[in-house]
């Protein structure tokens, strides 16, 4: 399984959010918008995507559209970054549509179907013919023939090829999509229906043209910090394992960013074990069979939208972000809170919730230090005013909440943790199944997390999944347990 | 003893931002795949970024004395065998 593979559309995402975020600093904000496109791609640069310098201005001027925290698609193609630029300054409410499509930068992909390449030998065998259920292939001139009409699509022909010479052709963002979200429209291009989204942010990671953007809140931000707001950081779990840096030093450079305080989101996540452990506890002895996790916002979501009947069985328990939020409110309230995220999905969430202002993804963060040249590794370092425990911290990690509820738990009340290590068609079969039945056969203690690997997977990441896991579980190791704090 | 060549990824900001923690596995990769000959750190940042609007070609990577730009493994792969290749 490949998470976080390196790409040149990130690098691309990330070089446009520095550009933006130089230019809002600098002394002229809207011309330096307007300038990024022809910054990046001056005359006579060379063209290294796309069919000319003129495509590829265009697409970063897009990419520079949703940098801004616009639409693509409700902003006309005539306005200037620069008249957008200054709109994005007059903006009180982040949008409540998370993603955006660029369709200057997404390809059309041909339709996904079964396609017979020139591999195929014309075997006496014929396997594809016979696997058939629909009639639809037929051999012509010694080599199979699919009939589109009668093809459903299903690959058994793909699967028995002795030669693999059936392929299917997939639209990665639809192949990506766990709930039929992102499809093409009429003009072959990718779109959206939010209806559907649950803005697990697979779909973003998966366009291997980064034509899925997410709608940056940056210069929200920049704007609250530069009015001299006391802006006050949340940040999740796996960011601990994002920068090359301590936890304490990326409090001191979060804080060099404007930041008037930093607060570990695990501190919430205490906060979700406990509850979490007690709900467990009273809703087996009430004898419900299982409960799932409620932590990932991805999930909360696909529970919403689709998999209603699984909600009286998912935890009532609030998210780290929840109980963070409410903390810092309660502590500052006259603080904007700025949530600092793996993924697209703890967008929807803020929006829910009227104790967190924005949310950054740690790809912004990280331009953001890039822009001001923050070097991490070389701040000072800064304590946590409340230290987090080991479990909490863990939390980024598939597996991780369903041991930290486990800890707290009686020992006459065991649990027996089912983890869901990433949202797919199956796994989404698995849990109706589960809510159909009233039961699961594996366990009790269902953990959810839409990306695979938990929050280190997430779509907005900057560490590669191996040494992020090393960084991270470092940091846990280093801290106290639930265990010897509650007992 | 021949020389050992010499392979520094970068590991500052905006190296590591910009890719260079995709780059963290050669950390690992190099010695199994030359062993003794070649000598490959992560070091903190080399200032190739902060010339200009230099950061757009980060991360960096330096084999000897050759920076190599918008690295990437199979990039510094490739630079390593042409060295080990001019030195035999």
């Amino acid at each position: 399984m490949a998470i976080n593979t390196p790409k040149q559309t990130s690098h691309l995402k990330r070089e446009i959010l520095v550009r933006l975020i130089r230019a809002f600093l600098s002394d002229d904000f809207a011309e330096n918008a307007r300038l990024i496109p022809y910054d990046m791609r001056p005359k006579g640069h060379e063209v290294p995507y796309r069919c000319c310098i003129y495509k590829e201005r265009a697409i970063l001027r897009d990419r520079a559209v949703a940098g801004l925290g616009h639409s693509i698609e409700e902003t006309d193609d005539s306005e200037l970054l620069s008249n957008l630029a200054e709109k994005a300054l007059e903006r009180t409410q982040p949008d409540e549509k998370p993603l955006t499509v660029l369709t200057t930068a997404c390809k059309g992909c041909v339709p996904s179907r079964i396609y017979v390449t020139d591999l195929c030998q014309g075997c006496v065998a014929r396997p594809c013919v016979n696997t058939c259920k629909f009639g639809a292939i037929s051999v012509i001139n010694g080599k199979s023939v699919i009939d589109p009409a009668k093809c459903k699509n299903c690959g058994m022909c793909a699967q028995v090829c002795p030669y693999q010479a059936i392929q299917k052709i997939i639209v990665p963002c639809e192949n990506a999509c766990p709930v039929g979200a992102i499809t093409k429209g009429e003009d072959g291009h990718a779109k959206i229906d939010f209806d559907k989204c649950i803005s697990c942010g697979k779909c973003v990671s998966a366009c291997p043209f980064g034509a899925v953007h997410e709608k940056s809140q940056i210069i929200d931000v920049l704007k609250n910090i530069k009015a001299g707001k006391k802006v006050i950081a949340m940040v999740a779990p796996a960011i601990m394992g994002q920068l090359p840096c301590t936890p304490q030093q990326l409090k001191e450079a979060i804080q060099e960013l404007g930041f008037a305080d930093v607060y570990e989101v695990a501190q919430g996540a205490d906060v979700t074990t406990k509850t979490e452990a007690a709900e467990f506890v009273e809703r087996l002895e009430k004898g419900a069979e299982f409960m799932t996790t409620s932590c990932c916002a991805g999930y909360n979501e696909l529970v919403d939208k689709h998999i209603p009947e699984i909600k009286p069985y998912r935890s009532d328990t609030k998210t780290p972000m929840y109980y963070t939020a409410e903390i810092v409110k309660k502590e500052h309230p006259d603080a904007v809170t700025v949530f600092f995220s793996p993924c697209v999905a703890k967008r929807r969430e803020a929006l829910q919730n009227p104790n967190v202002d924005y949310v950054l993804n740690y790809e912004e963060i990280g331009a953001w230090f890039v822009a001001v040249g923050v070097q991490v590794s070389e701040c000072g370092e800064s304590k946590f005013k409340t230290e987090a425990s080991a479990e909490a911290r863990n939390y980024a990690v598939t597996g991780g909440v369903a041991k930290a509820v486990q800890t707290l738990l009686p020992e006459e009340i065991p649990a027996h943790p089912v983890i869901i290590d990433g949202l797919n068609k199956q796994s989404i079969r698995d849990l109706k199944k589960y809510a159909k039945n009233g039961m699961c056969e594996l366990g009790n203690l269902i953990e959810v997390m839409a990306c695979p690997g938990g929050c280190l997977g997430g779509n907005a990441t900057v560490n590669a999944y191996k040494p992020a896991l090393k960084q991270l579980t470092n940091y846990v190791n280093a801290s106290e347990s639930l265990k010897s704090t509650e007992k | 003893m021949e020389k050992k060549i010499s392979v520094k990824v970068c590991l500052g900001t905006t190296c590591f931002v910009m890719g260079s923690a995709n780059l963290q596995e050669l950390i690992e990769m190099v010695p199994k795949k030359y062993g003794e000959k070649v000598e490959v750190t992560g070091v903190p940042c080399l200032g190739l970024c902060s010339i200009d609007w230099e950061f757009s070609k980060a991360p960096y990577v330096k084999v000897d004395e050759d920076v190599i730009k918008e690295a990437t493994v199979e990039k510094v792969l490739k630079a390593i065998d042409d060295k080990l290749a001019a030195m035999n």
